[in-house]
């Protein structure tokens, strides 16, 4: 991660280029009058931002250029993995920089990145069920149930009860189960028996829809008419169309006798 | 009466004999048996060092589990798992020191654990709060001359805080039996263990294991064996070619679990016993007393 924080002018934490000195406690000169101000501790360095701000905006506004640790800013790609504590609680804390929002007395890092070995496979050597675990993250097996996976998701995921599912081969459990998993790396980073949890779902999803999803015979259908040519001539007919005509017959009212 | 039910992770894999048979024989008693919505692997195994508490982290978050089902009474039918909730649930009682640190760990738990939750194996709930009399009353296909050898192995009879039943002689497995009209045979291995987990290490042991169990209750007659843990099942049941190639004249011996044999007589039909899981084929057996 390169978050440069240097409001206390050490040389080797570089300003963010293009956006001045990182502003210290003292400082807050972007703060418009009326707004409220929270100090958070950013790797250490007090900082001041504004108290509506997410953890992601109070780095930056704190003058840091958040190099890794940022991608889609909309909770959905779990680049920005964070772990802190707030004021008079020994609990640690996690959560998405980007939807978390900052809070006075807040202690913050960013993880931008979790280490853990992916296993190499091949899906089509694998079977949907118990020993495809086994082959390939033998590590589930040393869960000891303390549900501190759970606990530490910020999509809030059952992540234990899915690492139990894989204890079991229960493929598709695991996919219902994560299947709103951004794969932020929190969850493997305090379990105490090193399972390397979104990597497991990332297999079971993958073992899923190779072997167990529900197929679809109407896609089939529907590809061969559309390259037998089933519909070239009424899609030939509306690309010929004016923009005009092709919106009003887009608006013109539905045919109920047509819809029956 | 609603029961909630923990099955274990092998009842959904190897196992799943014991887990179908254990639903359709407790469904045909009239219970009303409900696997917990949420339940993870019971910890395999009770850690002995008294404040080893991660290792009791799993059966705990299952008592907690158990505790919010909020059922007349909390069930497991496999050996291994009933021993280790069983005896954490004892650990917690008897420890408030241990308690207080493990609810402190799990403070964002819904439920504070109190350790006031009664963790029953189904042989117990079955004895004590169903009767085996009722049981015979429901029986619809009597097991007449099926001649039943009670393996107990470790588990459900120690240590004694944790047993199901006397620890030297037990024989709630031999009631049931002879409430399902079967011929229980008396023989002196029943509490021998069969080597569990050693066949990772040393498959010999359970060879040597194997054979004297299963040849002690083939030598005392009896047809069959029945027993209440998927390890044990393992054992004596996958590994008995092992035991064949020390003993060649060690007869063919199968394996039940006793929910299957409870599901034969109280009519349900063949498919929850799934025979075909079976590694040692008990059909010939079955055919033989007209059950099948």
């Amino acid at each position: 991660m390169a978050i440069a924080c240097a409001s206390d002018g050490s040389a080797d934490l570089a300003p963010a280029s293009g956006q001045g000195a990182p502003r210290s406690v003292h400082e807050a000169p972007h703060a418009q009058p009326h707004e409220q101000m929270v100090t958070v501790y950013i790797m250490g360095q007090a900082c001041q931002v504004p108290a509506t701000a997410t953890i992601m905006g109070g780095i930056e506004y704190a003058g840091h250029q958040i190099i890794r640790g940022a991608g889609c800013r909309e909770g959905y790609c779990g680049a920005c993995a964070t772990i802190y504590r707030v004021a008079n609680d020994y609990r640690v804390r996690t959560g998405l920089a980007c939807t978390t929002l900052v809070e006075d007395g807040m202690t913050l890092t960013q993880i931008p990145s979790v280490p853990a070995g992916k296993a190499l496979y091949s899906i089509a050597d694998l079977k949907p069920d118990l020993s495809a675990i086994a082959q390939t993250y033998p590590v589930v097996f040393r869960c000891v149930g303390c549900n501190t996976c759970t606990r530490s998701c910020p999509q809030d995921i059952r992540v234990m009860d899915y690492v139990q599912a894989a204890k079991r081969g229960d493929i598709p459990a695991i996919l219902d189960l994560s299947y709103y998993c951004v794969a932020c790396g929190l969850c493997m980073l305090r379990c105490p028996a090193e399972i390397t949890q979104p990597l497991v779902a990332t297999l079971a999803k993958r073992l899923y829809g190779r072997y167990l999803s529900k197929k679809s015979p109407e896609l089939g259908e529907r590809i061969a008419a559309i390259e037998a040519g089933v519909f070239d001539e009424e899609y030939l007919g509306l690309m010929a169309m004016t923009p005009e005509a092709l919106s009003q017959r887009y608006y013109a009212p539905a045919d109920d006798d047509a819809e029956d | 009466m609603r029961i909630s039910y923990f099955p274990g992770c092998t009842l959904k894999n190897h196992a799943v004999n014991f887990d179908d048979s254990t639903i359709a024989a407790c469904t045909r008693l009239g219970l009303t048996v409900t696997e917990l919505d949420r339940w993870n692997c019971c910890g395999t195994v009770h850690g002995l060092a008294s404040d080893d508490l991660i290792h009791r982290m799993a059966p705990i978050t299952n008592l907690i589990r158990a505790k919010e089902a909020d059922a007349d009474a909390f069930m497991t039918g496999c050996a291994m798992c009933y021993s280790t909730l069983k005896r954490a649930n004892l650990h917690l009682r008897e420890n408030p020191e241990a308690l207080s640190v493990v609810n402190g760990f799990l403070s964002l738990e819904q439920t504070d654990y109190r350790g006031d939750l009664d963790v029953l194996h189904l042989l117990e709930l079955l004895r004590d709060r169903i009767g085996f009399a009722q049981l015979a009353a429901r029986v619809e296909r009597p097991l007449s001359g099926l001649r039943v050898a009670c393996y107990y192995g470790c588990l459900l009879v120690r240590p004694r805080a944790a047993a199901i039943d006397d620890s030297e002689n037990p024989k709630v497995m031999e009631d049931l039996m002879a409430a399902l009209g079967a011929t229980p045979v008396a023989f002196p291995l029943k509490t021998e263990c069969c080597g569990a987990y050693q066949v990772v290490a040393d498959p010999g042991i359970i060879a040597e294991r194997t054979r004297r169990i299963m040849g002690s209750a083939a030598s005392h007659g009896a047809d069959l064996v029945v027993m209440s843990c998927p390890l044990c099942a393992y054992n004596l049941d996958d590994r008995q070619a092992d035991a064949r190639r020390l003993d060649p004249d060690l007869a063919p011996l199968p394996v039940f679990y006793f929910t299957q044999l409870m599901a034969l007589a109280l009519g349900c039909g063949e498919d929850v016993l799934r025979l075909e899981r079976h590694r040692t084929d008990p059909r010939a057996t079955l055919t033989a007393r007209g059950l099948l």
